[in-house]
């Protein structure tokens, strides 16, 4: 039963497999990435940034197809740009930055459609908007652990100043440092990821695994390095829950994934132990001093 | 007496109004200076060009001091950032280690060495986001402490901070002092400032007065000062004052 249930599905199938070392790699590099986006408040932008990543896509996909090199490539072409676009953007006038991310991604969501739609049909639409990640080859998978790999040696490198630039952007200015270029490695990396993420979960989603697991954390952790500690496995259980809850009920596996992550967010909202609803209401005795 | 700071002629514009006009001073070395002024008199401002952070500066600015330490208003801080009063307080060695070295002992030493002098031991793990607004103070002058600066920066120091800690924290302003490090603060408590505080700089948009506590803050320079500073042309024309850059 237990095997039959758990198990057996990855050991049949291929696929099943590729889909659950993806989601693995996913959940590693991505969780990290969330909590980072969290603490810049940036969640709305990188809602806005995986967007952005349509037109590129569509047009990877008008000139190849459906091929993943093709459409990776145009995704993170067109992310960079809406990033570096915005910033310039934000910087030479008065418009906040997350204005100016809005109406680039509303500019990128539109033209990614149209362009899709000049030589595509509603289910190739459907796979760039949602993603397929039972449809995982070895190419992908590559594309997908490279990522990760990336990511977190480059967050590692850049982890310091990438902290103080968070909460204290005039401290690293007034020592001499261009926080900005932290900034800007920040946002490739988070592009990255939206990237891997947008073959498995597609545009719409790939934010969910992203930072669902990283809000999760903060609702336990209290310290940059261990609410990624926390984030990571939280992605990652529900990348799994999610895969074998839509094989066993044929159900669309991307949506599952992220109601899974959701799950984990209202539950540590509700439970974690840092400014959750529990704390909230229980009222603990108060301490001495 | 040398001077830490010179300006000359220094004007410093936001959207081409500005916010410092023609300024020109001295600030000495090994002393503590007070910037006075009333509100939007360009005293922040001026700070900030001193640290080269102002968009847009005309004139020109000296400065001997090699190294520059920097204590914002509290406001461009993230509080709620989830990190610890030990590791903020040991930013202040960046110098030492950068962006991707490891810190030594001797900065770890020091960190707590300095966190002690604030009167903050035992706060070393706490978050930053459970401390209160004047314990926060005190994080940043232990950073500041660590700093190791011959030119120390403070923006409103004591804005919003209890007499208690204001008076510890001067007493680490007057430990700068007796190290020869020059002291330059952005104040709104005149009495204070005519207390502590021997040199002062008397700013609204334009200079003036600068020197002895005693003589720049007469009833009748800071009723200039209030005059000066209300006047704002919305539709100013082109500054014509000539630029005195013969030096």
């Amino acid at each position: 039963m237990f095997y039959e249930y758990l198990i057996q599905p990855f050991v049949e199938f291929g696929f099943m497999r590729r889909a659950l070392v993806a989601s693995l790699a996913l959940a590693v590099g991505g969780s990290a990435i969330g909590v980072f986006l969290i603490l810049r408040r940036m969640s709305l932008m990188g809602d806005a940034l995986a967007h952005a990543l349509l037109p590129g896509a569509a047009l990877g996909f008008l000139l190849g197809g459906l091929s993943l090199p093709a459409m990776s490539l145009g995704g993170f072409l067109a992310g960079i740009a809406t990033a570096l676009l915005s910033g310039v953007i934000a910087r030479f006038s008065s418009m906040r930055e997350d204005a100016s991310f809005a109406a680039a991604y509303l500019t990128a969501m539109a033209m990614g459609v149209l362009i899709v739609s000049l030589r595509g049909s509603a289910v190739d639409l459907m796979n760039i908007l949602f993603g397929a990640i039972l449809a995982v080859d070895d190419m992908a998978l590559f594309l997908v652990v490279a990522t990760a790999t990336l990511t977190l040696v480059g967050l590692a490198a850049i982890y310091r100043p990438l902290v103080v630039e968070c909460f204290n952007p005039g401290f690293l200015a007034a020592i001499g440092i261009r926080g900005s270029l932290y900034h800007y490695l920040f946002l490739a990396l988070a592009v990255l990821n939206m990237v891997a993420g947008f073959q498995a979960l597609g545009t719409l989603m790939a934010l969910g695994i992203v930072l669902l697991p990283a809000v999760a954390a903060s609702f336990w952790a209290r310290e940059v390095w261990s609410m990624t500690l926390v984030a990571a496995p939280m992605a990652f259980a529900s990348a799994a829950i999610g895969l074998l809850v839509s094989f066993h009920a044929g159900l669309p596996s991307g949506p599952v994934i992220v109601l899974f992550a959701s799950a984990f967010f209202v539950g540590s909202l509700l439970l974690g132990s840092r400014a959750s609803v529990r704390m909230r209401l229980s009222r603990p005795v108060h301490l001495r001093g | 007496m040398s001077a830490a700071l010179r300006l000359t002629d220094l004007t410093v514009s936001y959207d081409r109004h500005p916010a410092v006009h023609h300024v020109s001073a001295e600030i000495p070395a090994a002393e503590m200076t007070a910037i006075v002024g009333p509100n939007g008199a360009g005293k922040s401002t001026l700070l900030k060009a001193l640290l080269g952070l102002a968009p847009h500066i005309e004139g020109r600015i000296e400065c001997s001091a090699k190294r520059i330490a920097y204590l914002p208003q509290q406001a461009e801080i993230d509080r709620s950032f989830p990190i610890s009063v030990f590791d903020t307080v040991l930013l202040g060695r960046w110098s030492r280690f950068g962006g991707f070295g490891a810190a030594r002992t001797a900065d770890i030493d020091d960190a707590q060495h300095a966190i002690e002098a604030v009167g903050l031991a035992g706060f070393e793990r706490r978050p930053i986001d459970t401390l209160s607004v004047g314990q926060f103070q005190r994080v940043l002058f232990a950073r500041l402490l660590l700093q190791d600066a011959d030119l120390v920066l403070l923006d409103e120091p004591f804005a919003a901070i209890d007499s208690k800690t204001v008076a510890d924290l001067m007493a680490v302003i007057r430990r700068w002092r007796a190290e020869k490090r020059t002291v330059v603060a952005v104040l709104h408590d005149l009495d204070q400032v005519r207390r502590d505080f021997p040199n002062a700089l008397l700013l609204a948009r334009e200079l003036v007065d600068s020197g002895p506590t005693q003589r720049v803050l007469s009833a009748e320079n800071l009723l200039r000062a209030r005059a000066m500073a209300e006047a704002w042309d919305e539709h100013a024309d082109a500054c014509d004052v000539p630029l005195r850059l013969s030096a």
